[in-house]
């Protein structure tokens, strides 16, 4: 089982990750979009994990439906509502509950997915943060399916969505400001990508066997 | 960087503040978070219309909140679309009962965040409605790109739907007559410097002295082509001929249903223009050109429009979207009826708009 607890520390090692990360960010978003990824991301992450604070010990359900309009509101810009709702459609499906399994997890992160793809309109390939998600959730159910344990199964994930977010590389935008750059976007690493493979990959650091970390 | 500021972070609430002092008869401000309102809102009876989006295009959204334009307008961050909390609180202060009508420039982060303050809205009980505003002929492609971005035509919109408001129109005649003037309507720009975003420090994008670039948005973003300097008569004529020979440009636009509570897609498409069509003609400042320079542009247009059959019944000239400080134009030119016609010329009274009162 992943308890919630669980989930408020992969929460703040994505804070961390994206901090760590947000000018790589930027960089990769200065090139194709309007340079401002990682500094709005990684504020966002950070009042999401001073929220927490505030309030720890959340059941599933109010700790996403608490990041999740916490993003929306401290973000601005696309990929607040994208992020925000995410966690918001994951926490309707994760329920008021303490601990959640494997599967239930996978079936909040789909739902959380699908929010994102309803709001953005996004399909696979346009290079957006779906062409992370997509293929990892796949892996990640995949994984499951087989009997893998959740630290192996979360971690075949977060590999899943590297591979997604460097397959961004030669696709051209048509989604975002950068669908207007039309061919001149092929060639860059989506940023939202990006974003997306640090969050999940914060999800497999926090669930790794001790011996794995 | 020169600019009239004290801190970068200061900018967007010292200038509402700013606005709340010069403007009490005519507007309420709140700070946190950001929107502002006219100061009769909720008007008993009326839609209320509600705009917003990035700052840095003043006096867009909120010089055009008053009597016959916006019921209130949500500024985010310089060129940072607002978020749907700002929307959310905005939306449940000017609603009177009889409904909310968004406006929304079309840009990825403002429709995202529009979307989300449309649920939002109905949640809390309140009939909102969503028109979409893409009127920047430079943008070509619907299919692989987000579309043409909402430019010069909101100005257009929020007035000519501000007058039918006023005149009690109920939600959904509204929406219909926005979305009629977002489909008579089209826009280009042209930018001969850059804008520095204060919190970038530095211009967004360098052209020589003998440059200048085609097709620009409002917030730097890249245009068309980037060219040789050419005359005033030159560039109007590009720009003008962009849009009067812009063809039958469509889309896929989702509006939200206020009875299901749900999105319905849309299939919109604008008709050419055609001789003997009566227009509206906007020459806009993009903050740094003067206004005797836009005269210059307003005399080629005029000419452009009669060789075409075109017939100019309306024009606005002046800074009115802006991109800081950039110097550049860009035109508007809307096709207008009688019933468009009746409510631009309706009585207005906002802090940028005033006539008729």
């Amino acid at each position: 089982m992943i308890t919630t607890t669980q989930l408020e520390a992969w929460l703040q090692r994505a804070a961390t990750l994206l901090d760590e990360n947000k000018e790589h960010l930027t960089e990769l978003d200065a090139a194709i979009g309007d340079a401002d990824h990682g500094a709005n991301i990684a504020r966002g992450f950070s009042a999401v994990v001073q929220k927490l604070a505030a309030q720890p010990g959340q059941p599933a359900r109010a700790l996403f439906q608490t990041t999740g309009m916490t993003l929306m509101s401290s973000v601005g810009g696309a990929s607040g509502m994208l992020y925000g709702n995410f966690f918001l459609k994951a926490a309707g499906v994760a329920g008021d509950r303490e601990a959640l399994r494997g599967d239930e997890l996978l079936a909040a992160l789909e739902a959380g997915r699908d929010g994102i793809v309803q709001r953005g309109r996004a399909a696979l390939g346009d290079k957006t943060m779906i062409d992370a998600w997509t293929p990892a959730l796949l892996a990640l159910k995949a994984a499951l399916a087989a009997g893998q344990p959740a630290a192996t199964a979360f971690r075949a994930c977060a590999t899943a969505a590297e591979q997604g977010m460097r397959d961004t590389l030669p696709l051209q935008a048509r989604k975002g400001r950068a669908s207007y750059l039309g061919e001149r976007s092929v060639g860059h690493q989506d940023p939202g990508a990006t974003s997306s493979y640090l969050i999940l990959r914060a999800l497999a650091d926090t669930l790794a066997a001790p011996s794995e970390i | 960087m020169k600019k009239l500021i004290n801190t970068v972070d200061a900018v967007v609430r010292e200038q509402m503040e700013g606005m709340a002092l010069a403007h009490p008869d005519l507007l309420r401000v709140s700070l946190e978070p950001k929107y502002i309102v006219r100061a009769d809102a909720p008007v008993a009876g009326k839609v209320a219309l509600l705009s917003g989006g990035g700052s840095g295009h003043e006096p867009m959204h909120s010089g055009f909140v008053g009597q016959g334009m916006l019921d209130g307008a949500c500024p985010g961050e310089i060129f940072t679309a607002p978020t749907p909390e700002q929307m959310l609180a905005c939306g449940l202060e000017v609603n009177s009962g009889a409904g909310v009508l968004l406006l929304v420039k079309n840009y990825t982060g403002d429709v995202l965040s529009f979307e989300t303050a449309a649920e939002l809205l109905h949640a809390e009980g309140v009939a909102v409605r969503t028109v979409l505003i893409d009127d920047d002929v430079a943008v070509k492609d619907s299919l692989f790109t987000a579309g043409r971005r909402g430019v010069g035509g909101a100005v257009i919109m929020e007035k000519i739907a501000g007058g039918a408001a006023e005149a009690g129109y109920d939600l959904a005649r509204l929406a219909a007559l926005a979305r009629r003037v977002n489909l008579n309507t089209r826009s280009m720009g042209m930018a001969l410097t850059s804008c520095i975003v204060p919190a970038a420090g530095r211009p967004t994008f360098t052209l020589d002295e003998a440059e200048m670039e085609i097709g620009i948005g409002i917030h730097g973003e890249p245009g068309q082509q980037r060219m040789a300097l050419a005359s005033v008569d030159e560039i109007t004529t590009r720009l003008a001929s962009e849009i009067i020979g812009d063809g039958a440009y469509t889309r896929v636009v989702h509006e939200f249903e206020p009875a299901t509570g749900e999105w319905t897609e849309l299939t919109l498409v604008n008709t050419p223009f055609q001789p003997g069509d009566r227009v509206l003609a906007f020459v806009n400042s993009m903050g740094g050109t003067p206004v005797s320079e836009l005269y210059a542009v307003y005399r080629q247009l005029a000419s452009i429009c009669a060789a075409h059959g075109l017939t100019i019944v309306r024009n606005l000239i002046g800074s009115y979207v802006t991109s800081l400080e950039m110097q550049g134009c860009s035109i508007t030119l809307t096709r207008m009826d009688d019933e468009m016609l009746r409510c631009w010329d309706a009585p207005v009274n906002t802090p940028a708009l005033r006539r008729g009162v």
